[in-house]
């Protein structure tokens, strides 16, 4: 055929339309490609600058004026960040860290959190001869992916034993691991249970003077280990300088969690299983204790009523049956349907429950502000729009009474059918 | 003050009393929880509740301990060391010869290293069971005691433990009595020597008043720019949860049932 350039008079027409749906697709073919530059009408070439470029994995659209790289557009789904984080996995430890967290509720607390940045400050110190840190979990755990705290091996005992109080079962477990691994350093949380009970009974065992209240840990070649620690003493109002004894356990925020890598968390077994010792310590389980004496601020459950809510006779009723500490907005406390004290908020208290359910309350930021901490907030609202349901993990539209009355039968069938199958 | 129950050999209890630090001041004072523990004692029925301290013996130490005698004793038992000293060796081979059925000691001290190792150091050396965090003794009955422990968030736990065992308090522990001025005026020091041995470790550490904390800065880590401002930028996260609309009152009140239950807060 001829060279001469043949215009299709429908084709140009459709590539100067942005909003013809076959726009990008005639603007490939003209372009021969490149969809930004075409031959137009009069011979002159025509460009198209939306056209340009391409989007970057975050959803940035570069232009990359070298050339490399043109016309590769579109896909802009940028991958999750988990995935993007790279994988670090530990084959040959040179040395084991063990860390003991406490987790709370099945969860990694954002103290465990940090005990693990710790050791893998401690495991990574030398890049030629790297440690593994593993981490050693009681009971179930909820956690989806630990290898996101930094953990390269997990050993996980979950047997009856262990279940409960049983700090010499624990105690048993640690002394087996401590056998088998040798760890070169233990770390546990100085928290008041769990950690802190769990790592002074461990220290003693060994025969080792451990460091407690540890907020800060440095390399220091003259030290023996390595590493010096400072240490809180005397009721808080010391600090010990030391060298890290093998045994340390850390307050919160002794170093800045893992955020950067994923790590493999590979299982580990114990070599036997535990012995089964007999316990001087016999657990007759949790007492309940009533909800409405618990400081609002530790309170672990809290129903919290606000503007929206009508009938107050129907929200106590709630709070008992669901067995929850009550709490308030303060538009509800100002109008006198609750006590100061139960004011959440900024001029309030902040909580720390596990679990906050917000009935009929906007979520003013003053309210947002006392939640912060708060693990999973549920909201209850009439207004799909509000700020409340923004920072909910669960929101329900729908009037306050009826879903609180709705719970209340719920709460009570299921207790009447157990009691029945008991 | 000591019950006469001479016929039913009651229950012996010995509290570890130690001199506090007052937070403020810093001057020498009965020790908070030390002062629950013994508060805790004078609580059980048919107990024979001893005070024992071991540590130096100054003016001020003195006047703190006196702190304890004025909650209704007439005498203390002091094992005297020297500045700095180790007090374990001297007080298990005190508690070893007087074998008390319960013994109560605060949880950390409030001088000192402040470890809060010595109750597990005891109890290790006399192969005694220990149970830490308690908030009452709710009864002892042939040799077996009924413990509530303090657990986080003003929850208890009901433990059973045989006698005899150490016991650490919590500060849920009631709220100590006020001490008495002529009570504890009048009280005696049982002085005894017991043996000294030094803390060599403690003394080679370097010690100053504690420094605040840095506060922890909020580091966004994003890898452009873009994320970063984003980051710094950003309003109440939104669009996580999950909203539940149209809905009737029942299905709502079930998700949120099966969330409570998931977050295992209902008993
Ligand atoms: C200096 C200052 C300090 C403050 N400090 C605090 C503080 O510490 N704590 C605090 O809480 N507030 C504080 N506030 C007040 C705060 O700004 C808000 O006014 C308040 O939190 C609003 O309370 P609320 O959400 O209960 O009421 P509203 O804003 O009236 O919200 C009521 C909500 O209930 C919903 N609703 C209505 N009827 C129903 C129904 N039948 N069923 C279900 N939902 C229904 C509505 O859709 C609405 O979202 C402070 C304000 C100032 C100026």
């Amino acid at each position: 055929m001829s060279d001469l350039p043949r215009r299709d008079p429908r084709q140009e027409w459709i590539a100067r339309n942005r909003l013809h749906p076959r726009h990008a697709e005639v603007l490939q073919e003209m372009g021969r490609g490149a969809a930004s530059e075409w031959w137009g009408p009069g011979g002159l070439v025509r460009r198209n600058p939306h056209a340009v470029g391409f989007v970057g994995p975050n959803g940035v659209k570069r232009i990359d004026r070298s050339g490399t790289q043109q016309g590769a557009c579109g896909g802009g789904t940028a991958t999750p960040i988990a995935e993007r984080k790279p994988l670090v996995e530990i084959d040959a430890p040179a040395f084991m860290i063990a860390v003991v967290p406490d987790m709370a509720g099945g969860r990694l607390s954002g103290h465990d959190r940090d005990l693990f940045g710790l050791a893998r400050q401690l495991a990574d110190a030398d890049p030629a001869a790297r440690g593994a840190v593993v981490a050693v979990i009681f009971g179930p755990h909820k956690e989806a992916d630990v290898g996101e705290a930094g953990i390269d091996r997990l050993l996980h005992l979950d047997s009856p034993e262990v279940a409960g109080y049983a700090p010499e079962a624990r105690l048993g477990a640690l002394i087996m691991a401590e056998e088998t691994w040798s760890p070169r350093h233990w770390l546990l949380p100085d928290s008041k249970l769990g950690g802190g009970e769990l790592g002074r009974r461990l220290a003693v065992r060994l025969g080792e003077r451990p460091a407690t209240g540890v907020w800060q840990v440095e390399a220091d070649a003259e030290a023996a280990t390595g590493w010096h620690c400072t240490a809180r003493g005397a009721a808080g109002s010391l600090d010990i300088r030391r060298p890290l004894p093998r045994i340390a356990l850390a307050l919160a925020e002794c170093a800045e969690p893992v955020s950067e890598t994923r790590h493999a968390a590979v299982e580990l077994a114990l070599p036997q299983p535990l012995p089964s010792t007999l316990s001087r310590i016999q657990d007759l389980g949790q007492v309940s204790v009533d909800p409405s004496g618990v400081a609002l601020s530790e309170a672990e459950f809290i129903l919290s009523a606000g503007n929206g809510v009508k009938d107050w006779q129907g929200f106590h009723h709630a709070a008992e049956v669901l067995g929850a500490t009550e709490g308030a907005s303060r538009v509800a406390v100002d109008d006198g349907f609750m006590a100061r004290d139960r004011q959440v908020g900024a001029t309030g208290t902040w909580v720390t429950a596990r679990v906050y359910v917000a009935v009929g309350i906007s979520g003013a930021i003053q309210h947002l502000q006392g939640i912060q901490t708060c693990d999973k907030v549920v909201a209850i609202n009439m207004d799909p729009g509000c700020d409340m349901i923004k920072r909910a993990d669960l929101a329900v539209i729908g009037d306050s009474t009826q879903i609180l009355e709705a719970l209340v039968t719920l709460v009570a069938q299921a207790r009447e059918e157990k009691r029945d199958a008991a | 003050m000591q019950p006469e129950s001479a016929m039913t050999p009651g229950l012996e209890v010995t509290v570890l009393v130690s001199v506090g630090r007052h937070p403020l001041t810093g001057r020498a004072r009965r020790a908070d929880q030390d002062a629950r523990g013994v508060e805790l004692a004078r609580s059980l029925a048919d107990a024979q509740v001893r005070l024992l301290h071991a540590g130096m013996r100054d003016e001020s130490s003195e006047a703190a301990l006196r702190g304890y005698l004025g909650m209704g004793f007439t005498e203390l038992s002091l094992l005297e060391q020297s500045e700095g000293a180790d007090v374990l060796p001297a007080l298990a081979e005190a508690l070893d010869a007087a074998s008390p059925h319960l013994v109560i000691t605060g949880e950390r001290a409030e001088r000192g290293e402040g470890s809060g190792l010595l109750p597990y150091l005891l109890a290790e050396r006399l192969g005694w069971p220990l149970v830490s965090g308690l908030a009452a003794v709710e009864s002892v009955e042939d040799g077996v005691a009924t413990l509530l422990q303090a657990l986080p968030r003003g929850q208890r736990r009901r433990l059973k433990v045989r006698l005899p065992v150490i016991v650490t308090v919590d500060d849920a522990a009631p709220a100590p009595r006020q001490s008495a001025y002529g009570p504890a005026r009048r009280g005696a020091f049982e002085a005894t020597a017991g043996p000294v041995s030094a803390d060599d470790e403690w003394a080679s550490w370097h010690v100053q008043p504690a420094r605040p904390r840095p506060k922890r800065l909020k580091i966004v880590k994003a890898a452009s720019a873009r994320d970063r401002f984003k980051a710094a930028a950003a309003k109440a996260e939104g669009g996580s949860g999950q909203v539940l609309t149209d809905v009737t009152p029942t299905q709502g009140a079930e998700a949120i049932l099966t969330l409570l239950r998931e977050e295992d807060v209902l008993r």
